[in-house]
């Protein structure tokens, strides 16, 4: 086994990507020389060289098509955005071009690519880079959404993802990139679209993803204090969904708390619900709450941004909710 | 006393103007490659026609772009880059067609068949043809303009001796896209041809409405790429330019960008009846310099062909615009069974974790 941070467990999977086949390339804002704005590239310009590892002028719109053209062409290519944010002024490369082309063409291009890059909540980064973006790409068939918490899992789905035939949304974030985990020495792949179940559990099943699966966890050993046992799932894939892990979990618990950042209106914990409700109806014993973002723009000022932001205590209010038991204060800030 | 170093970030002259240098190429045509070109232009017309035909007759639905009255840039194009990767904006029937569609794969996509370029999922604004390296009409103004860089850095990176050739509009030009793509095009001296046909309008807004300069080519002045404006009426001078900005191209020298003047003789899109335009102009352009007459008057002065052959090529050309209707007519609507095919691509990479890369084999996934 070897212990690496989340950077070196993301570079570990590109650089033997980019061994396996010779039409991986990296390509993005400072991922060359630079090493990466956050060192997930370390290494690789020396190793690859410059047709392979490519610095950009700040230009997503620009170099996001020129990665969606390439993989038409054949090519493999990886786009990091410095962040997802930045992604927005390249919304439409990745809606109208890759989501769309495999069948605008009746299935005669397809583009496998991965745009990766940290994604949502960060500190005292204000309002413009803050922002999650899981559901304004988790809506648009054609596309898949990957996401991890762990260093295990973000190498293992960085494979799948650069090895999967369709565009994958590779979802990071800055916080973890220099959380520790543990590999495995041999290579080993994580499937797209499997959850993940972290902890077992009998009274609710609390669904989350990405960082914010750690805030689940905490909650879970709050409330296995007071005796309630909660089941905790890491999605790891938004599109596609797993939802056999879901259903199963919910039938046997009866109870759901969905747990993620960005915005409860039109989140991607809605659809979660919607789909729960329409399988589970008969076995839910509460009905489903949402733990997100307050629905406000981030603030900066500390005190503030903590406000906004999900917490493992609003999981745990949450979970008593749902189990009917008494809540401390009704201290919601949601208008 | 040593001079001191000169920095990127010094004040510099203006960048100089990159005109293209290269000499016409290409031989000049023969008469049989003339008749050819000529007999192309007047095809992609009729079967512009005939689209218009069936639009009013509400076979074609939806938006539709025709392209009478360009005929002599794609078909000029073509002739200079047969072999290449071209790219193009939603005004694509005619591209499609002298790149090597078929007639019929046109139609049928227009009419919304299985039988069409994209099998019906795509319709006017997005033809694909794999097999002639036709890689798309896209409908977002100026948002295809990127993916021809990737294309060209894909055949750079495998050594083929091709370059993209990437079509747009004037009004495109305008595009942020437009720009990026510009800028790193020139930044990574890639093979692409970029090839803006300035037909007048964006939509309905004449160019000196939408563009403190009128001539897009300069555009590639600010980026550091090689330019040129030329007269788009005369397919022979189109194919020669082609031909000299792809050489130039993939010499290494880095990409071109083509501004090729040409009018669009039908509005914007099927919908739009054009009355933005002054009076009598379409007539004098159709009169002084439709590219499709005046080929047919070089055949006749030039190259000895008789008015009764030239009206055999009509015949029969209008024949095979009329084969490609009764083929669209009669073909299958798409099999309801397919709606979900082409959202995901199936997977055909291997997803088995690799042993080649002198490490432990592993077994399974998700150790």
């Amino acid at each position: 086994m070897a212990t690496l941070q989340i950077r070196q467990a993301l570079g570990r999977a590109l650089r033997e990507e980019m061994i396996r086949d010779p039409g991986v390339f990296l390509m993005g804002e400072e991922v060359a020389h630079y090493n990466g704005a956050y060192k997930v590239s370390q290494g690789l310009l020396d190793e690859f060289g410059d047709d392979r590892v490519v610095d950009t002028p700040i230009s997503e719109g620009g170099f996001s098509g020129l990665g969606i053209g390439a993989a038409m062409a054949g090519m493999r290519p990886v786009i990091e955005f410095m962040t997802w944010n930045f992604s927005l002024v390249a919304y439409d490369q990745l809606i109208n071009g890759a989501a769309k082309i495999y069948q605008m063409s009746a299935g005669q291009y397809h583009v496998p690519i991965v745009f990766r890059g940290p994604n949502g909540i960060a500190e005292n980064l204000g309002s413009q880079h803050n922002t999650a973006v899981d559901s304004i790409y988790a809506h648009f068939p054609g596309l898949k959404v990957v996401t991890y918490c762990d260093a295990h899992d973000a190498c293992g789905l960085l494979k799948s993802a650069i090895r999967d035939d369709n565009p994958v949304i590779f979802l990071e974030n800055e916080m973890t990139y220099g959380l520790k985990g543990e590999l495995p020495d041999h290579e080993y792949l994580v499937p797209l679209g499997s959850a993940k179940v972290r902890r077992t559990g009998t009274d609710l099943t609390v669904i989350s993803w990405g960082k914010q699966v750690f805030n689940a966890e905490s909650a879970a050993n709050q409330l296995e204090q007071d005796g309630i046992s909660a089941e905790v799932i890491d999605l790891r894939s938004l599109r596609p969904l797993d939802h056999e892990t879901i259903f199963k979990s919910v039938v046997k618990t009866g109870r759901c708390v969905i747990l993620h950042e960005g915005y409860v209106f039109a989140g991607v914990g809605a659809e979660i619900a919607a789909r729960v409700q329409e399988a589970c109806f008969d076995w839910l014993q509460a009905p489903i709450l949402r733990v997100t973002n307050r629905d406000v723009n981030q603030p900066y000022a500390t005190g503030l941004e903590q406000l906004v932001v999900p917490s493992a205590d609003r999981v745990v209010e949450a979970a008593r909710r749902v189990l009917g038991l008494a809540v401390p204060a009704d201290n919601r800030l949601d208008p | 006393m040593t001079a001191p170093v000169r920095h990127d970030h010094d004040v510099q002259p203006a960048p100089k103007d990159r005109l293209l240098l290269v000499k016409d190429p290409l031989a000049p045509v023969s008469t049989d490659d003339l008749l050819a070109l000529h007999r192309k232009m007047m095809l992609l017309r009729r079967v512009e026609e005939l689209a218009a035909k069936a639009y009013t007759q509400r076979k074609i639905r939806g938006f539709c772009h025709l392209y009478i009255g360009q005929e002599s840039v794609a078909v000029g194009a073509a002739a200079a880059t047969a072999d290449d990767y071209w790219i193009t904006s939603y005004r694509d029937h005619g591209h499609a067609m002298a790149k090597g569609t078929s007639p019929r794969a046109v139609m049928a996509e227009l009419f919304g068949r299985s039988t069409g370029a994209s099998g019906g999922q795509g319709g006017s604004m997005h033809i694909f043809d794999k097999s002639v390296r036709f890689m798309g009409g896209y409908g977002i103004v100026g948002g295809h303009v990127p993916l021809a860089n990737g294309v060209a850095w894909a055949a750079r990176a495998r050594g083929e001796d091709r370059v993209c050739v990437c079509f747009f509009g004037d009004g495109a030009a305008n595009q942020g896209a437009f720009f990026e793509a510009l800028c790193l095009a020139a930044l990574y001296k890639l093979p692409v041809v970029f090839i803006c046909e300035n037909n007048w309008y964006a939509m309905g807004t004449p160019l000196h409405r939408q563009s403190a300069i009128t001539d897009m080519s300069l555009r590639a002045r600010g980026v550091g790429m090689t330019r040129e404006q030329l007269d788009g009426w005369d397919v022979e001078h189109v194919r020669q330019r082609v031909a000299a900005a792809r050489q130039h191209a993939l010499s290494g020298a880095g990409p071109v960008l083509l501004e090729i003047v040409t009018y669009r003789y039908r509005g914007h899109s099927m919908s739009d009846p054009a009355k933005y335009r002054p009076k009598g102009e379409l007539a004098q352009q159709q009169k002084g310099r439709d590219p499709i007459q005046l080929t047919a008057r070089r055949l006749q002065a030039d190259h000895g062909i008789t008015e009764q052959s030239l009206a055999q090529t009509k015949a029969d050309v209008d024949a095979v615009a009329q084969d490609a209707w009764d083929f669209a007519l009669h073909s299958p609507e798409p099999d309801p069974a397919t709606l979900y095919d082409h959202v995901y691509a199936p997977q055909q990479t291997s997803l088995a974790a690799d042993t080649d890369l002198g490490q432990t084999p592993s077994k399974n996934q998700d150790a």
